[in-house]
């Protein structure tokens, strides 16, 4: 018996080396096929002229764009999402609802990262928000659907900007609160129509009430927005 | 070629894989000849291919060299010193990376898993109206404790949905400046209200030994802030002074007598029961005067004086107004004025 113990102990007092050792084969069998892809995949696409990739990162983007204005197929937004999209959505908003800086000095600053705060922190929120709820959409995908949708908002943005140019009275107020409402009602609708699907149906609205806040504030900042002649 | 060696071997793969052999070679060769340092000896999976094609020569020179050059075959197995440090520094920074990764994924799993939060958000719509309505029903039980429900969905979307009515209220108030600070501003106090309230609150029942958890706490406060998001909503847009304190009174009172009722039944004693609801009473009522004359003060500056450059000595953010934004703001307050007076 103290053999056998006395064998044991070797054995046993090796177990906490052998743990480090065993992951090393491990994952060293894993990693390598793949990386023999890409060598393969980062040689031909390292080497394309920049403005393949550029090219081919704004079909998809564009693409996308198409999907959001017609909300009809829910997948390819979420399969392969990508956050450039979001990014210059964001940007572009960001600096169009800043355009009264001319006059006064402490706006652009603020303005901008006001937008971009609100933009960023939200979809965060609402994305944990959905996760939380039991969501099966993940983190970026759903940063991705929320991010795209905001293309309504922007166009209105322009539209709005282009009104203003021409007059700035009631009627103008009503024409933006127009397209304004009707651009918010679309980015909510084509929201809801990615990520409520991944929801179960009973709780449908307490994940498109926070969209729908969301949308709100950015449309009221929107239809708030008046230039400084 | 890797079985010749009478040492453990954990190699699967036609290259060699990384081998214990190499560490066993390394470190018992103190003096690395830094004359051959290989420019792309480091992480790179291009030394792949190197080493497969130095693999193969040093293969075809063993064959033909024979049996004096199996010691120094065995030695450099791989490949020499070129490729020695590669595959030395590639192993390293193998196991660096494997190490942090570890540690990383254990802490993320840890500290930012928020299927922690997850049963605080088990709800469904009926529930939350449900609880809305009830958050304006003061109770009649006092001497049983009620049930509170532990959620953080409700409370949550309150309290963002109070965050947008006060933005909305800044803008009605004629801020067109520094939009940053307001938004921060509005963020920071009706978050810090709830948390820090709650947290104030839970602190004093510790004292007073009141039955009532952090969660329990941050709920009840959370859907109290129901009757504030109302009564702003309203008087965000018809600024009429005495509909503010109407509500103020009926509304803000129904909230806080029902939260007030909770921590009754959950409390004994008279002083106990005293010093938490009158402080929960107090700030939750004060909140709401707070909420309402912060935002709206210089709407009612410009109101009585039609000035200008009136501005009040109560704002905490500095709202320079400018003549022409003044002139504009004070042309359309003053039709605001008319008409509501006129009614």
């Amino acid at each position: 018996m103290a053999e056998v113990e006395e064998l044991n102990k070797p054995l046993f007092a090796g177990l906490s080396d052998v743990s480090i050792a065993e992951d090393i084969p491990v994952e060293g069998d894993i990693t390598v096929p793949l990386s023999s892809h890409g060598v393969d995949d980062e040689v031909s696409t390292l080497d394309e002229p920049v403005k393949d990739t550029i090219l081919r990162d704004l079909r998809a983007v564009g693409q996308k764009f198409v999907h959001v204005m017609y909300p009809k197929e829910s997948s390819a937004l979420l399969r392969d999402w990508d956050l450039w999209g979001p990014l210059l959505l964001c940007v572009s908003l960001a600096l169009m609802l800043q355009g009264s800086a001319a006059d006064n000095q402490n706006d652009s600053g603020p303005q901008f990262a006001e937008v971009f705060v609100i933009i960023w922190f939200g979809s965060i929120i609402i994305t944990l928000n959905s996760k939380l709820l039991g969501g099966t959409i993940s983190f970026f995908q759903s940063l991705c659907v929320l991010g795209y949708c905001i293309l309504p908002l922007t166009v209105a943005m322009l539209v709005c900007r282009l009104v203003l140019l021409g007059s700035a009275g009631s009627v103008s107020f009503i024409i933006r609160l127009v397209v304004v409402t009707a651009s918010f009602c679309w980015s909510t609708f084509a929201s809801t129509a990615f990520l409520a699907d991944s929801q179960p149906p009973n709780r449908k609205a307490l994940v498109v009430y926070p969209v729908f806040l969301f949308y709100f504030v950015i449309g009221w900042m929107i239809l708030t927005f008046s230039p400084s002649h | 070629m890797s079985a010749s060696e009478g040492t453990k071997n954990t190699n699967t793969e036609p290259w060699g894989g990384f081998d214990d052999n190499i560490i066993i070679q390394g470190s018992g060769s103190a003096v690395i000849d830094m004359e051959n340092m290989d420019d792309t000896s480091g992480s790179s999976f291009e030394d792949m291919g190197e080493m497969h094609q130095r693999m193969k020569e040093e293969e075809e020179v063993a064959e033909e060299d024979g049996g004096e050059e199996e010691d120094g075959g065995e030695d450099g197995e791989f490949l020499g010193m070129k490729g020695l440090k590669g595959q030395l520094g590639r192993q390293v920074a193998d196991e660096v990376w494997q190490a942090g990764k570890r540690q990383a994924s254990k802490a993320f799993n840890l500290y930012a898993n928020i299927d922690i939060l997850r049963p605080y958000f088990d709800v469904e719509p009926v529930q939350v109206r449900n609880r809305l309505i009830e958050s304006m029903v003061p109770l009649r039980m006092i001497n049983f404790p009620q049930k509170i429900a532990g959620e953080l969905y409700g409370p949550m979307m309150l309290v963002f949905t109070l965050v947008a009515i006060l933005l909305h209220g800044m803008k009605t108030s004629g801020t067109v400046i520094r939009e940053g600070t307001l938004m921060g501003t509005a963020i920071g106090t009706c978050f810090g209200y709830w948390l820090g309230t709650s947290s104030f609150i839970y602190f004093l029942a510790y004292l007073c030994s009141a039955q009532i958890t952090m969660l329990q706490m941050l709920s009840l406060l959370g859907y109290g802030l129901f009757g504030h998001c109302v009564v702003l909503f309203v008087t965000y847009n018809v600024h009429f002074h005495s509909l503010f304190y109407i509500l103020w009174l009926v509304i803000g009172g129904l909230s806080t007598l029902r939260m007030v009722a909770v921590l009754i039944s959950r409390t004994v004693g008279q002083t106990p029961r005293l010093l938490l609801c009158g402080t929960l009473a107090a700030l939750h009522m004060l909140f709401l005067l707070y909420l309402h004359f912060a935002y709206h003060r210089i709407v009612e500056g410009i109101l009585d004086t039609l000035e200008g450059a009136n501005v009040p000595p109560i704002q905490r953010v500095a709202r320079d107004l400018p003549n022409v934004a003044s002139a504009v703001m004070n042309a359309t307050v003053k039709s605001v004025a008319v008409l509501v007076h006129s009614q």
